[in-house]
């Protein structure tokens, strides 16, 4: 049977950026789909009708989404360029740091930038103790930060790239040199990676992708 | 294996350390079991252990611990890979199972969290509305993964049966205390017929806590959370 893979993604969403790293790593070919958040398409909701939300992949007619969950798929569908290790310990601290981006990192980040006046500064203590955990996490070599890329790698992107140019879109600072110095090297390095750098959006995608989530949260 | 080599750090009142001593059974492995009482204080261990979140479940496994409940019932698939599968085989199945997984412990469980903190009469019912909202898409998710058989993982517990079955004791106090069906025939018929023989499955029987136990306990836990602030 024809493999027949498509992606509905947005350019300017990390996770989006994620699945096509991953289809890349893995030399899968595919259709990418752009969807315009603000408008969605009725096979967007009709694919992910509980969360309405990119990324969604769709491997011969069945949708499967939540990025994280889509890499573990992607993984154990094609063998080539194993984005998870093969040793169940390493599985699982893979899969602890990459849950550890997504649900602590990006959500005290999203805080920080989003934060009303008042609330900010807490909010962006938080954010720096997610980054000084990472920051430990990448010296105990939790990261492979390598010529391979690895699924904590791949989840880490918000950090390397989305994080560095959101703290200067709105002018708060998260991710610095002097706080974080390893983080920041790593983050430098990321961004160069070649097929990292393929899926990142120019600084001007990532503005329209902010005003459009603005548009979404109602917030102008 | 020697029953030393594998430590489980848990609670009874905790649903997620539920999840990896149902995997452990199913697999019927040996383990230590040390029950943390969190609403006094964690244990050298635990902090030692979970550094980042200071939380049970804590598998300690030849020395390595390994954290987060449905990362560690994972671990636990792969490393006794000659016991009966907790994933299932198919990779579509698998990323089926993840799914609703994360949905119970990303959208459904902060409503059930609302609900037991709630002080308000208001924040109360607009908890339950949530939570019973958020239960109905699972009548579909049991037809669709069970695909006629009696559990989400097919003819035996799964994954998602871990997953979600691990909070019927608190389900259970809640619905006492709210005088309420959160699983009833009207909506999730499926799943409330599923959640019996959930209950009664061999590896999950000894380990559900006693509603009435639990209600006493949720009490001791407002009081003293209630004194903390």
């Amino acid at each position: 049977m024809a493999e027949e893979v498509k992606l509905f993604g947005a350019c300017g969403s990390p996770f989006s950026s994620r699945i096509q790293v991953a289809l890349k790593l893995k030399g899968i070919s595919y259709e990418y789909i752009e969807e315009d958040l603000t408008n969605k398409s009725p096979l967007l909701l009709k694919y992910n009708p509980i969360h309405k939300q990119i990324p969604v992949l769709l491997h011969n007619g069945k949708p499967i989404v939540e990025s994280l969950v889509i890499l573990e798929y992607i993984d154990e569908t094609w063998k080539a360029n194993p984005i998870l290790p093969e040793d169940p310990c390493d599985r699982a601290t893979a899969r602890f740091w990459a849950k550890y981006i997504d649900e602590k990192c990006v959500a005290a980040a999203g805080k920080a930038f989003w934060a009303k006046e008042k609330e900010r500064e807490k909010a962006v203590e938080e954010a720096w103790d997610c980054l000084k955990t990472l920051e430990g996490a990448l010296k105990d070599k939790k990261f492979a930060g390598g010529e391979t890329l690895g699924l904590v790698d791949i989840a880490a992107n918000f950090i390397a790239f989305w994080l560095r140019s959101f703290q200067e879109i709105f002018g708060v600072e998260l991710l610095t040199e002097e706080k974080f110095p390893d983080l920041f090297k790593w983050s430098e390095e990321y961004v160069e990676h070649p097929i990292i750098k393929e899926y990142l959006p120019s600084r001007d995608e990532l503005i329209v992708f902010l005003n459009k989530r603005l548009q979404n949260l109602n917030l102008k | 294996m020697a029953k030393s080599d594998v430590k489980l750090l848990g609670a009874w009142t905790s649903p997620f350390a539920m999840r990896p001593r149902i995997a452990l059974n199913i697999k019927s492995v040996d383990y230590e079991f040390q029950e943390e009482d969190w609403l006094v204080s964690k244990s050298e261990l635990l902090l030692k252990s979970n550094p980042v979140h200071k939380k049970v479940p804590v598998l300690i496994h030849a020395g390595n611990p390994i954290c987060e409940s449905l990362i560690i019932v994972q671990y636990i698939d792969e490393v006794w890979s000659s016991g009966p599968s907790i994933l299932p085989s198919d990779p579509y199945d698998r990323a089926t199972a993840r799914f609703w997984s994360a949905y119970i412990d990303d959208k459904w469980f902060p409503s059930m969290v609302a609900f037991l903190f709630a002080q308000e009469e208001d924040a109360k019912k607009a908890a339950i509305a949530q939570m019973e909202e958020g239960l109905v898409p699972l009548e579909e998710a049991f037809g669709k993964c069970s695909k006629g058989k009696a559990f989400f993982g097919g003819d035996r517990i799964g994954f998602l049966d871990i997953a979600f079955g691990c909070f019927l004791g608190w389900l259970r106090v809640i619905e006492k205390a709210g005088g309420i069906e959160l699983l009833n025939e009207t909506q999730t018929p499926s799943p409330l017929k599923w959640a019996e023989r959930f209950s009664s499955d061999i590896a999950v029987k000894e380990l559900l806590p006693d509603t009435d136990k639990l209600a006493e306990f949720r009490k001791k836990a407002q009081a003293k959370m209630t004194a903390n602030n």
